[in-house]
């Protein structure tokens, strides 16, 4: 493999991987995506492959083990190109079956979808149910693609947005792209992401840096690894387009060290995009350098906490530090960084490739483009699912989820996880938006979405994240520390039946100082959850505490 | 170094570039409570009382006065109704692990602060990280250091350490707002070099 030396042999080199390939032939995509692969998917795989190998070559079906298709609830699953047929909970003993049909342009009818109400039955992807509403940019070239060849992602249309940024286009208007674009941060905060970059861009000194932030350590929340594991490519595309308007030679992947197949996806592609001369010097003949350094965790959720991945990435304890300058202007060994979470990386290249007024045609008024969402809890069909901004709650969890299992109601649905917080039912209506969900008490966070029930215990739900919490503050400050160790105990002490007077007011003041003292985001916003019951539920409160304090007045007497 | 005017408490204050709220309101002769703040060591940021009110540009913020920075027109209000708060709760947050502690049952006072109000969990330790900071920056150490976090977070003094370097310098005691240091340090010495105490007292 040579490195490409311009814009036009990477178009070269596209064109030969297309013209290789039979569009008509049947290709079978097999999710190894980390749900199905829990359901022994990589069985599934191997029989494909056993089986194609049997036919003569040229004849043949083209296997393809991918990354996460969505559906996590009907997994394995298997996607029958080039008409995009899916099969459902696929066992190796299927895969014949499969593979016949196929070769015949027929359809194994007891493998596709079946409405579980009327029975009705759905065979193409753009007719499953779970996957018509969505609209799936980022996460929609997974089934395309094997995340170990490079070929794939060429093939999808892979890094013409990086050559054109480099050729067309100039550092600054790359940045003014990604501004006109109101690209906001996926990772939590929804902080625009151009004004970022400007920020760093404009920072003093040469030395600059850009961080993927793939820590996701956060309960409910599996789209960045489902996008990641599935594509790396295209994170790091966007990676290497940021440094570039940014004017930084030096990028960092932080990552979980617990996620082998991530980790073999993530070592691949920078290997292979390096030999393609798509990293390293002079980038497709450009000038432009770039190097990218992979990095892992040491196992706690706080190293997700930028200032603290950052002190991580150093070699120090990943301890948050105030930020009252901001990490863009001092980060990494106190140079401009400038850090972005795996979706809004995976966002950038659509962004440079098709323009900023197109991107910024989806959504609503203040939050633009498609948001991944890891929808779980009481759902029919748990998985990740892709949605342009806008898009009311009530249809992510009906129309793509399915519903409640067991004909039960709603009760509330919770956004965020541990840091984010529930909303009632009632306002299921509510569009998917940074800031109206913010003002709801529900920030989007990350985008793990949790639905709810009517036999849930909304006492017991804020218990189990503080207890998370509890367990991954770093402990350095005290109002992280000691008022989320308080208002665990009271909680605690409520869900047993011992509540006492008084603990609304004792939770209400812990939440508040918390909210309001902490030294890094993981407090202020461990307050948030519980902020958002007492907003909501406060009878459920206020009821399981009398009940407590009753008791304790009948012992008494 | 460039002089900056700002304002705390609705006096005129001249700071100069890179100092800290903390330190221009010292200067100034104003009072902002610390606990883990200690002048020969780095601004630590620990223990948020000493959190003030800032106004930049017309927008309220609470920041931590140890570390913040001064800046010019900054607007400083070191005691509120919220600040009162955040100060009053942390205060009994934290005397509900040492609920004698002198420093502590004054500002409590001070503070209005209940040291009933919240479950008892008398570890003692506040883990302000005096004596961890002292022992790394002043001695450089390194004696004393936490261990765990989150809730499960502690001081401990590593024996090896200790064996060499405690015995002439115990300067950690005295900083220690609630005598812990010294607690957590004779219970090194029981398990690490027992004997040392008695021999040296008695005469070896």
């Amino acid at each position: 493999m040579t490195r490409l030396q311009s814009a036009a042999e990477l178009e070269l080199l596209r064109a030969g991987i297309l013209s290789a390939r039979d569009a008509a032939r049947p290709c079978i995509a097999v999710c190894t995506g980390a749900a199905c692969n829990g359901l022994d998917s990589a069985r599934v795989a191997r029989a494909f492959e056993v089986e194609a190998g049997k036919m003569a070559p040229g004849a043949g079906i083209e296997v393809r083990a991918t990354g996460c298709h969505g559906f996590c609830e009907k997994g394995p699953n298997v996607v029958v190109g080039p008409d995009d047929i899916c099969y459902f909970e696929v066992t190796p003993d299927d895969v014949p079956e499969i593979i016949a049909s196929a070769l015949k342009g027929e359809v194994v009818e007891r493998l596709v979808y079946k409405h579980p109400e009327t029975g009705e039955k759905a065979v193409h992807m753009g007719e499953v149910p779970f996957y018509r509403h969505q609209t799936r940019l980022l996460i929609g070239d997974n089934i395309r693609i094997d995340p170990k060849r490079i070929e794939d992602y060429v093939a999808v249309g892979g890094y013409a947005a990086l050559a054109k940024a480099l050729f067309q286009m100039t550092p600054d208007q790359v940045v003014d792209e990604v501004k006109k674009a109101s690209l906001r941060g996926r990772g939590g905060g929804g902080f625009p992401a151009g004004q970022k970059w400007e920020t760093a861009k404009n920072a003093p000194g040469d030395e600059k840096y850009v961080i993927v932030n793939g820590h996701e350590g956060e309960p409910g929340a599996f789209m960045d690894r489902a996008l990641f594991t599935g594509n790396p490519h295209k994170v790091l595309e966007g990676l290497i387009i940021g440094a570039y308007a940014i004017g930084s030679h030096r990028g960092f992947i932080y990552t979980r060290h617990d996620s082998p197949q991530l980790i073999e996806h993530i070592e691949t592609a920078l290997a292979q995009a390096e030999e393609y001369g798509l990293l390293g010097e002079n980038i497709l003949g450009s000038g432009f350098d770039f190097r990218v350094e992979v990095h892992f965790d040491v196992g706690i959720f706080v190293s997700g906490e930028s200032s603290a991945l950052m002190r991580s990435i150093e070699g120090q304890p990943p301890e948050p530090r105030p930020k009252y300058i901001r990490t863009s202007v001092a980060g990494i060994w106190d140079k401009p960084s400038n850090l972005n979470n795996v979706e809004t990386w995976a966002n950038v290249p659509q962004i440079i490739s098709r323009g900023a007024e197109w991107y910024a045609g989806i959504g609503t008024e203040r939050s633009k483009g498609t948001k991944l969402v890891s929808l779980s809890g009481n759902v029919v069909n748990s998985g990740v699912v892709e949605v342009p901004m806008g898009t009311p709650l009530r249809k992510i969890v009906y129309d793509m989820g399915g519903g409640i299992p067991g004909g039960k109601a709603a009760k509330a649905v919770h956004f965020g996880g541990p840091m984010g917080g529930s909303i009632p039912a009632s306002l299921i209506d509510a569009p998917l938006d940074f800031d109206e969900l913010a003002a709801l008490g529900a920030p989007i966070g990350a985008g793990g979405l949790l639905v709810m029930d009517e036999d849930t215990d909304m006492v017991d739900v804020a218990r189990y994240f503080l207890e998370f919490l509890t367990n991954e503050s770093c402990g350095k400050c005290v109002p992280c520390r000691e008022g989320m160790r308080q208002t665990l105990k009271v909680l605690t002490n409520i869900t047993k039946g011992k509540g006492r007077d008084g603990d609304i007011g004792r939770l209400e003041d812990l939440n508040d100082v918390t909210g309001a003292a902490c030294l890094c985001a993981l407090g202020r916003t461990a307050s948030d959850p519980l902020k958002s019951m007492l907003r909501y539920f406060k009878d459920e409160y206020e009821l399981q505490i009398a009940r407590g304090s009753q008791a304790a007045g009948n012992t008494a007497k | 170094m460039s002089e900056i005017v700002m304002q705390i408490d609705g006096k005129e204050v001249k700071a100069s570039d890179g100092m800290t709220v903390l330190q221009a309101a010292r200067v100034a002769g104003i009072h902002i409570p610390t606990v883990c703040h200690h002048d020969k060591l780095e601004p630590f940021g620990g223990c948020r009382m000493c959190m003030v009110e800032v106004e930049v540009r017309g927008r309220k913020s609470y920041v931590v006065s140890c570390l913040y920075p001064v800046a010019p027109d900054l607007v400083v209000h070191t005691r509120s109704e919220r600040v009162d708060k955040i100060r009053r709760v942390i205060l009994e947050e934290l005397l509900a692990h040492a609920p004698n502690s002198p420093e502590l049952v004054a500002l409590a006072a001070e503070y209005g602060a209940d040291r009933d109000r919240f479950d008892k969990d008398p570890s003692f330790c506040i883990l302000c990280g005096l004596c961890v900071r002292y022992c790394a920056e002043v001695k450089q150490k390194n004696a004393v250091d936490f261990i765990e976090r989150g809730a499960q977070r502690a001081i401990s003094f590593i024996p090896e350490i200790a064996a060499k370097e405690c015995w002439d310098c115990q300067e950690c005691f005295a900083i220690c707002p609630t005598s812990y240091a010294q607690a957590a340090y004779f219970l090194t010495e029981a398990l690490a070099f027992p004997g040392r105490r008695k021999s040296a007292m008695h005469g070896a």
